[in-house]
């Protein structure tokens, strides 16, 4: 079974590390995920930019595109993409599209990433 | 248990919110610090033992009311009741209830407390000196260090600052779009004065005033935070982090100036490139340009560029000229000459430099501009003449020693003395 492990935190805390406290916990996480990679069990490990670089695509026929983060606490995280565009309108207009096709209601919060490895775990 | 870096870091940044609602309480800026740090002692005290609060700022908000309430009541009552213990401590039950405000009205708080900080009447070092203090929390030695100047100076010159805000009365009806639109406008201007009274620092004093640059932006991200709808929010806080990465670049190892062409690419820093590409790409979705959106457009182009060679100045020189219509200042004409220089050589820059010469006549980089085109073009006794005014002109010693340089080596030829 392939897990998602989602990081949460407070963004102006880490925002506030200083170069020596952000390089030190980095190569601490890659300590746990270089054993994880030697046993071809780590998928991709992404981290994303602050939430000041959000936007948020809410589903429907006619997507509603709206500055900032989703902040909505009625709906769950349910999955995510990662996907390779030139531009936020680019991005945008792929969570539309998913949107239309998903049919429901909710929202795609599209947000750049920071760092992205594409590892190479497969389900078990 | 809670770490204690942890700490800091959540007070710091629970500092504005809590600090902006305080002082609308308490209409008081000196009261609405009291509370603030009495809660942080609180804060400071139970945390650790007890973990944080869900939402840092609320409790931090809730309880300095509540201690800043004691506080009036204990002063009223000591005329009357000496030595009055029955003030009950604040209980954690009552934390929990911390009344959430919403979003709405953290974004007038927090716009008002930055507001009063520019006030028109202070000047704007004084106006930066108390948001740093107030609002972000530096104390005074380190703001101080940051102005060059004594810590004792430093404290008056808050003190007056703050002095003069209580004569004039704090605005504290909520405001009209209109008028809000005109906080923020004057916001942003503070904000940005901040990062360039860093940005510009040269030599030793460079890295004291780097955290001015770092405050900023952080100010600047709580501002996107709050009105993330403002493309020019965005496009500010783009145009500071697409600047600030090239901060390790911009000094050699004497503090002195390295020119944008002779910078080692390498060593800018490029997440934070990364993140200011994002941030305007998305303030640019909005098709509402404004100067900042621009001027980070320009810094982006820059960024984009992997060598000095590479710069797409036909580009920047659109943008400069869409900046001149936004914003005429005979300032951005000059950048735009320099850019044209590097488009269309020397001698354009100079006719569009050259009716820009009464209203420039005691500004460093026109002088020294021109001197550089003039020595482009050959004419070797007019540039080392306007070279002369520039260097008159410098704001610091690494401007200075900048055009010393230029004018050794434009006098080397006529003066075939050994040295």
């Amino acid at each position: 079974m392939l897990y998602a492990i989602l990081c949460y935190d407070s963004e102006d805390v880490v925002g506030a590390w200083s170069r020596d406290t952000e390089t030190a916990v980095m190569n601490r996480l890659g300590a746990v995920q270089e054993k994880l990679a030697s046993q071809g069990r780590l998928g991709p490990v992404a981290r994303l930019m602050p939430t000041t670089a959000a936007t948020t695509v809410r589903k429907g026929v006619e997507p509603l595109v709206l500055d900032g983060p989703f902040a909505e606490t009625k709906e769950q995280l349910l999955g995510f993409y990662i996907v390779d565009c030139d531009s936020l309108d680019e991005a945008i207009e792929v969570a539309a599209d998913l949107g239309r096709a998903s049919g429901s209601a909710g929202a795609h919060e599209v947000r750049p990433l920071m760092l992205y490895r594409p590892g190479d775990a497969s389900a078990s | 248990m809670t770490d204690l870096a942890w700490i800091d870091a959540a007070l710091a940044s629970a500092r504005p919110r809590a600090v902006a609602a305080l002082l609308r309480y308490f209409r008081d800026m000196d009261m609405a610090q009291e509370a603030y740090q009495e809660a942080c002692l609180r804060a400071l005290a139970k945390w650790p033992s007890q973990g944080p609060p869900r939402d840092p700022a609320a409790w931090l908000i809730l309880v300095g009311r509540n201690s800043g309430i004691d506080t009036l009541r204990r002063s009223s009552r000591e005329t009357a009741l000496p030595s009055d213990d029955a003030l009950s401590d604040l209980g954690d039950a009552e934390a929990s209830l911390v009344d959430r405000l919403d979003e709405g009205q953290y974004r007038d708080d927090i716009l008002r407390l930055l507001f009063v900080c520019c006030h028109p009447d202070l000047p704007a070092t004084a106006a930066i000196a108390l948001a740093l203090r107030i609002v972000s929390g530096l104390t005074v030695a380190q703001i101080a260090r940051a102005f060059l100047i004594g810590e004792k100076a430093m404290e008056q010159r808050i003190t007056r600052a703050k002095a003069r805000i209580a004569d004039s009365g704090v605005p504290f009806e909520t405001p009209g779009a209109i008028e809000r639109a005109e906080r923020l406008g004057a916001v942003a201007a503070m904000v940005y004065l901040i990062f360039n009274e860093g940005y510009s620092a040269s030599g030793a004093d460079a890295g004291a005033r780097e955290p001015l640059c770092r405050e900023a932006i952080r100010l600047g991200r709580l501002l996107v935070r709050l009105f993330p709808a403002e493309p020019e929010i965005t496009g500010l806080v783009a145009l500071m982090l697409l600047q600030h990465a090239r901060s390790a670049a911009r000094l050699d190892e004497h503090g002195h100036v390295v020119l944008l062409d002779d910078q080692d690419r390498g060593r800018w820093d490029g997440a934070v490139i990364a993140e200011g590409l994002a941030l305007l790409d998305k303030a640019m979705r909005r098709h509402a340009p404004g100067q900042y959106q621009v001027q980070a457009a320009i810094a982006a182009l820059h960024a984009r560029a992997r060598t000095a060679a590479e710069t797409d100045w036909a580009q920047i020189e659109r943008l400069y000229a869409t900046l001149e219509r936004l914003q005429p200042s005979p300032v951005v004409t000059l950048n735009r000459a320099v850019a044209l220089s590097k488009l269309s050589g020397p001698e354009a820059a100079l006719e569009l430099l050259t009716p820009l010469g009464e209203r420039l006549d005691s500004y460093f980089y026109y002088h020294g501009a021109r001197g550089a085109f003039l020595d482009q073009l050959g004419r070797v006794d007019e540039a080392r003449e306007a070279f002369g005014r520039a260097i008159g002109l410098a704001g610091s010693a690494a401007e200075a020693a900048y055009i010393r340089q230029q004018l050794d080596r434009l006098s080397a030829p006529h003066n075939p003395e050994p040295l």
